[in-house]
């Protein structure tokens, strides 16, 4: 999966690192902005009121 | 039986993309891996980060929300056969129609001289608990009136407002603040309860059919710290509340 990211992505070494890099930036971003939030209320943890 | 009888006839490509299919499989687990650690960090670092941001921005918007640290206690001072206390029937704000409503603060002494949290309408976490910070129970008392003020909030992520709450002692006092006055409330016990226990927060807690008598403040947090298995309660009650006009509580000042 990486390996055929790397090969197909064009340019020298230290391009594909920079793109990559932007990439993994993306996911991280994506992931704190969107993704984590809409999951974290379905944790089992967090809960801090009384309910029935 | 037929199944080994068939397994030399797998080409020797198919095996190779065996090799490969296991191979992205097993950096699919490593990615999830890196993912739920990801999640790790944004839960316990990252949400404290936004919400404090966030809780900063809305009490600074409040206008009317005494922010100067506290200090520290000092002698009583000359004017101190002045107090402006008031034990009387104190005054009570109307509770707001809309959840997210903020409509006070909270100051605890104990959690230090820079603590200074809003209290909001409602106790859902998308709309109050994991934005605005503390939560009011909706239909249970405002504050200084006769019932239970009952407030939830995070003790861990989400900028954590009860994050010290087990540090909180018999006597200690939890000062709100409205627009228009301050209540100072006295701790008077502390509790650990399963969650389904909601005669914490009635009128008169532990006793849901009795009408209350007294002012009384409930606050509920998780138990233990980053569980949901039990909720930690911390019962006060009024003591006294002072126009705003009047200044800060002595509790702030530290001229008690």
């Amino acid at each position: 999966m990486y390996g055929w990211l790397w090969r197909s992505l064009p340019g020298a070494a230290w391009v594909r690192v920079l793109m990559l890099l932007v990439l993994a930036v993306v996911v991280v971003a994506v992931c704190f902005e969107w993704l984590f939030p809409a999951i974290a209320p379905h944790m089992p943890f967090n809960d801090i009121t009384v309910d029935d | 039986m037929s199944v080994r009888h068939r397994a030399p006839a797998v080409p020797r490509a198919g095996s190779g993309r065996t090799a490969r299919a296991i191979g992205v499989l097993g950096e699919l687990l490593i990615t999830l891996g890196v993912l739920v650690a990801l999640f790790v960090v944004w839960q316990l670092w990252w949400t404290d980060v936004v919400a404090a941001r966030h809780q900063s921005e809305v009490l600074d918007g409040l206008g009317w929300a005494y922010q100067e640290p506290l200090n520290p206690p000092s002698a009583p001072s000359a004017s101190a056969g002045t107090s402006p206390e008031r034990h009387d029937a104190a005054p009570v704000d109307a509770e707001p129609a809309d959840v997210g409503t903020t409509f006070a603060t909270l100051r605890v002494p104990r959690w230090g001289a820079d603590y200074v949290r809003t209290i909001s309408e409602g106790t859902t976490r998308s709309d109050v608990l994991d934005v605005l910070g503390i939560g009011h129970y909706v239909r249970t008392a405002m504050p200084g009136g006769i019932g239970n003020f009952a407030v939830a909030g995070h003790r861990t992520t989400y900028n954590k407002p009860f994050n010290r709450v087990e540090e909180l002692r018999v006597g200690d006092a939890l000062v709100v603040q409205t627009a228009d006055t301050w209540y100072v409330y006295t701790v008077t016990s502390t509790e650990i309860v399963r969650p389904d226990q909601v005669e914490v927060i009635a009128p008169v807690p532990g006793d849901p059919a009795a009408a209350p008598s007294q002012a009384q403040m409930t606050l509920t947090t998780c138990h233990p710290m980053y569980s949901a298995r039990q909720r930690y309660v911390v019962h006060a009650l009024l003591d006294h509340w002072l126009p705003v006009a009047d200044g800060p509580p002595a509790e702030i000042t530290g001229s008690a």
